[in-house]
């Protein structure tokens, strides 16, 4: 099983409706739908992923991010969940606030571009980082919203955003001592439960 | 046929007829005494009764949609490329069943029938039928068939208005509804072409206010037009462009009047053949039927409300080039059904086909029928 699955699925309310944007082959909607009762649907644009999200009986509907959500009703879902896209879509501020809009709550992950590895192939070789959760070079990568997580906890403080739960781990999916103590050195993923502003 | 058969093709099949002797009312309040319905079936029912899948056929389909009724045949049904062993819809995997609606022209009981109480074609005295009147004798021959609850009920276009009738009107009957190419209700541009088809129809002077069998005539004409028009809106711009740009038949100038490009002599053709094998009065009745589909309606106009009765799960495909019935429609329909709390999946293929894309083989339009049909099987409990 993807290792971010187990992390999520601890954040989910038993029955919940959950909307999840970028859905890929579904693995994560099928686990929460067995594991926990979800009446969940997936967003997805890849022609191979919406196809084995049918073959493993996953809602997905074949819509593109950034062509917005507005078909969406305001409260129609209980969590919406994006996990390792929101720094792929144009404008992931607006889609921070869309996904508040249809969801009470959302669950975001994103990779740290100030992850030490990172920070020492710019510093040091003065060229675009390439790591374990960052594996793209800078012309075929999707990632065009690259961020830090004082980043993106700076977003979250001018939102007024209530962060209802967060933790990062390193690439290992492990809580090592130091990712605890310098989380934006030595993480490389962040988990981020948020609610609507206060 | 020169060729021998496809070893994917159902084979030779043949018609059969189902007689219904008690009056059938419909919903426009009229009775028909008695009703016959023409229905063909691929593959076998499995013992459980429990893989059987309906085909509603659109404006110009009927019963034969698979297979050849003799080796002589030129083309087979008219939805071969889907259905078969080891196609889409898996004839090795599911029992089929594909009729001619009521108010059609090929077999079942419509305008060319005689009228009990006349001793006449009904002609233009056939009642008006609706989608609700469709699938209320669809669920006829599904009880005369012993089949309670189908694994699937699929069309594309006016089929798939009828396939989600069926999850509004009999939801209990109905384990998975296929949607393809299809919309929620039609809209004024849609309408109006329909009518601009009746027009031609209904100006035809061998038309005879609807009594051409009694006068010898057909209003082959009007058909023929008719046909025509539907034709350049089923297809899209690209899509005529690949198939003929402006190649020319002839390039006499001075003949104003005749065929000059490739693509005037294929819509010739394609109404030439239309208006021999197609009825008017049924063609007036089918459009109709079409126009006014709009499940909405009996519940206050609200989509979700409507869907909110079904108990299956849905797939809705949609073409991007389809702009008759475009995949902004197909969309209002999985918004309301995800609205609904109702199970979807929901794919948009890029083609250049236009709305007739839904009858042929784009790769990635079968990759999602198929994979969709397994899902279907596998939820129902058929093993290959």
């Amino acid at each position: 099983m993807r290792p971010d699955i187990a992390i999520i699925a601890d954040l989910v309310t038993p029955g919940a409706r959950v909307l999840d944007l970028g859905c890929g082959d579904g693995e994560l909607l099928a686990y929460l739908k067995r594991a926990k009762g979800v009446n969940g649907y997936g967003l997805e644009i890849d022609p191979e992923m919406i196809t084995c999200c049918i073959t493993v009986g996953v809602n997905v509907i074949e819509q593109d991010l950034d062509q917005g959500l507005t078909n969406f009703p305001s409260d129609s879902f209980d969590l919406v969940v994006m996990t390792d896209t929101l720094q792929s879509v144009k404008r992931p501020d607006i889609m921070l606030d869309e996904m508040l809009r249809i969801g009470r709550e959302c669950i975001v992950t994103f990779p740290n571009f100030a992850h030490w590895r990172c920070r020492l192939q710019l510093a040091a070789r003065g060229k675009m980082p390439i790591a374990k959760h960052l594996p793209h070079r800078w012309y075929n990568t999707p990632n065009i919203h690259l961020c830090t997580f004082a980043d993106f906890e700076a977003l979250c403080d001018a939102k007024n955003l209530t962060v209802i739960e967060r933790f990062v781990v390193n690439s290992e999916y492990t809580n090592h001592p130091l990712v605890s103590r310098f989380p934006n050195l030595f993480g490389t993923t962040a988990f981020y439960q948020l609610g609507r502003p206060q | 046929m020169s060729a021998p058969i496809p070893a994917d093709s159902v084979g030779l099949v043949s018609p059969h007829q189902k007689v219904f002797e008690a009056p059938v009312r419909l919903l426009c309040g009229r009775v028909l005494s008695r009703m016959e319905l023409f229905y063909e079936t691929y593959g076998e029912l499995n013992a459980a009764r429990s893989n059987a899948v309906l085909i509603c056929h659109a404006l110009s389909g009927h019963h034969h949609a698979a297979g050849y009724h003799g080796l002589d045949d030129d083309r087979p049904g008219w939805w071969d490329t889907c259905i078969g062993p080891g196609k889409p819809i898996d004839t090795n995997l599911f029992h089929v069943v594909s009729l001619n609606n009521v108010g059609g022209c090929h077999g079942s009981t419509g305008p060319r029938s005689i009228n009990p109480q006349t001793g006449r074609a009904f002609g233009p005295d056939f009642p008006a039928v609706t989608v609700r009147d469709w699938v209320a004798t669809q669920a006829m021959l599904a009880d005369a068939l012993g089949i309670t609850r189908w694994a699937a009920v699929i069309g594309g276009s006016l089929g798939g208005m009828q396939a989600m009738q069926w999850t509004i009107d009999l939801p209990d009957r109905v384990a998975h509804a296929l949607l393809i190419a299809c919309a929620s209700r039609l809209s004024a541009q849609n309408i109006a072409f329909n009518e601009i088809a009746r027009q031609a129809i209904m100006f035809d002077p061998d038309f005879n206010g609807g009594r051409y069998l009694d006068n010898a005539t057909n209003p082959a004409r009007g058909l023929m037009l008719a046909r025509m028009l539907g034709h350049v809106t089923y297809q899209s711009d690209d899509g005529l462009r690949d198939k003929f740009g402006r190649d020319v038949k002839s390039g006499d100038l001075a003949a104003a009047h005749d065929v000059q490009f490739q693509v005037e002599s294929y819509l010739h053709h394609q109404g030439r053949s239309f208006s021999q094998r197609f009825d008017a009065n049924t063609y007036l009745l089918m459009t109709r039927a079409l126009d006014h589909f709009d499940p909405a309606r009996d519940f206050d106009d609200d989509l979700v409300a409507a869907l909110c009765r079904a108990q299956s799960d849905f797939l809705v495909v949609a073409f991007t080039s389809d702009w008759r019935f475009a995949p902004a429609r197909s969309k209002e329909i999985v918004d309301a059904l995800i609205a609904a709390r109702k199970n979807v999946v929901s794919a948009v293929i890029d083609t250049p086909h236009g709305h007739d894309a839904f009858l042929l083989p784009v790769p990635r339009y079968f990759q999602v029928f198929r994979s969709y049909m397994l899902h279907v099987a596998a939820r129902v409990g058929i093993r290959s």
